[in-house]
């Protein structure tokens, strides 16, 4: 098997970890508005006062920045 | 900053979207920037790893097989995946809706014990003998016969099956997004052929551990909300139970698996215990999860004999967590969707959800909760769950399709030695044939939607007498070429036989479901489980005529007459006996649980 193959488990982790940037991102954003700026929550979402996007954003985000980095090309395993 | 920022993000898309997004009925849901973005980053992603594998995919074992190198975890998730389609998600979250938990035996009895004999006990035969598919095991067993007639079923009725899921799909977006038929059905097949033709197997496989991953990080979230919103499970039941006893909610047993099986009359999808545990859990569910290729192709292309066998057990355990996102969004869809004005939310089936109507038909419920909870950007990544599941599927159908016409069909029939090349090209060339048979059926099924329950039965047709023959030539070694054949054939009619049976005298219901309180789930249940027998005793009696084959050319094909690689020993958190008992024991724990 040639040694620069990349492994799915990177692919994956890139992906999440963009993921995980936009819907964190967009979290910390809803979150500062509605507390700070007098902002609405989305319209016709239910329980939008638990902030999902902040936690399943971050949560995104520190499960692909885990496999970004344990499966990066050329970091022997 | 802030708000105009969030306003940006949560601004209606549908105003700037270009001309092909034709919006045909008002939509359920109107998916923002943010959401967008989702969606087009897992397209980018998806066309990405299949041109990355293109340099990957030169031989027809890399093409094909993946290069036999998959692991153990690669292959099992894909074994999963694959048939992890966007009908398996909706549509099973419809049935539960509808059912109750009952839906989730397809997922439990009808999955599990298949899934580990597959690992545990044929696994060793299909891999030690190096077939590229499932009719080239029945060509090494019985002879060509059985091989093409076989490998033609197979091959069409997958193309076929893919185009009704591609329908089913592009219907589901119209209604949820209101988006353009042609728009959701070109697009992604479309992507589809581009990374299966470049990457072949590998890639299939690659994107369906993706799909995977990111068909639970889109509806994970669902249930979880869901529950906090009911108080938990035992919330729910309370407020099923209220909804009950004030008529709100049609009665019945939505919360056990096992109660309400005693008798055909007393369950809605009016089946029997012996239907659930021997049509189900015995020949639909060893059917499809031993014998279709659609699926072991994914465990051939393992790296060894212990990782092909650790695969199916690997995802037995995802396969029992998957009604967590399927069978749990239905359910409490029950309580908690409501109309415009506040009441409670009522589902219908299809017949009746036609458009104008101002009802959702049960299919759209996993959509509806999705739109319930998910916001901007959670939705976007929830509709890119439903897209993955279509694609896996879809990427699935093809890759085998690919697989079974060049090896199975193409070369023992058209072009016999030809360099290895030559067949790695006939096989891109067969996924993207097989995507264009697929766009037809779609279109097809489009302009005449009953053809789509016909499709569905003839799929059901050969599985079930498969199975039947494969496990006669694995274990028995008497089975002869002509017991094999005739047994794949008379088991196919039989199955024929009665649905036509039925089809044209609904009385005989009675006498193929053994009641005449049956209804059309158990028929599917019971056709099968008569199929397989009738192939079985054909195999046998004919067999029983005619000469075996000597033992020596059995090796690596029969029970009892191969001689197993060693493998070197492992700690027991690896070995694939010690992972088969956890499943066993957590899937007999679920059942007792819900019973």
């Amino acid at each position: 098997m040639p040694a620069a193959r990349i492994s799915i488990w990177f692919f994956i982790g890139v992906l999440l970890t963009v993921y995980g940037v936009m819907i964190l991102g967009y979290g910390i954003v809803e979150w500062v508005n509605v507390a700070h700026f007098g902002g609405q929550y989305p319209q016709g979402v239910q329980l939008p006062q638990l902030h999902a996007p902040l936690w399943w954003g971050a949560m995104l985000e520190a499960l692909g920045l885990f496999y970004t980095i344990k499966f990066r090309p050329g970091r022997s395993r | 900053m802030f708000a105009s920022l969030s306003g940006f993000f949560a601004a209606g898309f549908p105003g700037r979207l270009p001309a092909v997004l034709v919006f045909s009925a008002e939509p359920l849901a109107r998916l923002r920037l943010l959401d967008l973005a989702v969606i087009a980053l897992y397209f980018v992603m998806v066309l990405w790893i299949g041109f990355y594998l293109k340099r990957q995919a030169n031989t027809s074992e890399e093409f094909f097989m993946a290069g036999r190198e998959m692991t153990a975890w690669i292959a099992g998730l894909s074994f999963v995946s694959a048939n992890l389609g966007s009908l398996e998600l909706m549509g099973w979250a419809g049935s539960a809706n509808e059912y109750g938990i009952l839906a989730a035996h397809w997922y439990w009895v009808g999955a599990i014990p298949a899934m580990l004999f597959l690992g545990m006990v044929m696994m060793p035969f299909y891999y030690v003998c190096k077939t590229h598919s499932v009719p080239g095991y029945l060509k090494l067993r019985y002879g060509e016969g059985a091989r093409i007639v076989s490998a033609v079923s197979f091959a069409f009725m997958t193309v076929l099956m893919s185009g009704v899921n591609m329908f089913a799909m592009a219907e589901v977006m119209k209604v949820v997004l209101g988006w353009d038929l042609n728009f959701s059905i070109i697009v992604s097949s479309l992507a589809v052929a581009i990374y299966v033709a470049l990457g072949g197997l590998r890639s299939a496989i690659f994107n369906e551990v993706l799909q995977f991953i990111l068909i639970w990080g889109g509806a994970l979230l669902v249930p979880i909300l869901g529950l906090i919103e009911t108080g938990g499970w035992t919330g729910f039941k309370a407020r099923l139970a209220h909804n009950i006893q004030s008529g709100l909610t049609p009665a019945g047993d939505y919360t056990h698996m096992w109660r309400s099986l005693g008798h055909f009359a007393d369950n809605p999808m009016g089946i029997h215990w012996t239907g659930i545990v021997f049509g189900l859990g015995f020949a639909i569910s060893c059917g499809y999860w031993t014998t279709d290729f659609l699926v072991v192709q994914r465990v051939l292309a393992a790296n060894s004999l212990r990782s092909a066998r650790l695969a199916p057990v690997i995802g037995s355990f995802f396969k029992m967590a998957v009604p967590f996102i399927v069978i749990l969004p239905g359910l409490l869809g029950l309580v908690v969707l409501q109309n415009p004005d506040g009441s409670l939310l009522h589902l219908v089936g299809e017949n009746l959800a036609k458009p104008g109507s101002g009802l959702h038909s049960y299919n759209e419920v996993l959509p509806l909760m999705m739109v319930r909870y998910l916001g901007p950007g959670l939705l976007g990544l929830g509709i890119t769950a439903l897209i993955a599941g279509f694609m896996s599927g879809m990427a699935g159908n093809v890759s085998a399709f690919s697989a079974v016409w060049t090896y199975d069909i193409y070369q023992p029939l058209m072009v016999k030695n030809a360099k290895d090349e030559h067949y790695v090209t006939v096989g891109r060339w067969a996924t993207i044939l097989g995507v264009l048979i697929s766009i037809g059926t779609a279109y097809l099924v489009m302009h005449a939607a009953g053809i789509m329950d016909y499709v569905q039965a003839l799929f059901s047709f050969f599985i079930s007498p498969l199975l039947g023959v494969v496990l006669m030539g694995m274990f028995w070694k008497r089975a002869t070429k002509a017991g094999g054949f005739w047994g794949l054939l008379i088991g196919t009619l039989t199955s024929v036989g009665l649905w036509a049976w039925v089809y044209f005298e609904p009385s005989a219901l009675r006498y193929v479901a053994l009641s005449p309180d049956a209804k059309t789930m158990a028929e599917n249940m019971y056709r099968a489980l008569w199929s397989v027998i009738v192939s079985i005793l054909v195999t046998f009696v004919v067999s029983l005529f005619g000469k075996a084959r000597p033992v020596a050319e059995l090796n690596g094909l029969v029970y009892g007459a191969t001689i197993l690689p060693k493998e070197e020993p492992v700690p027991f958190y690896k070995n694939e006996w010690f992972w088969t008992i956890v499943a066993i024991v957590f899937f007999i724990a679920l059942n007792i649980y819900f019973w």
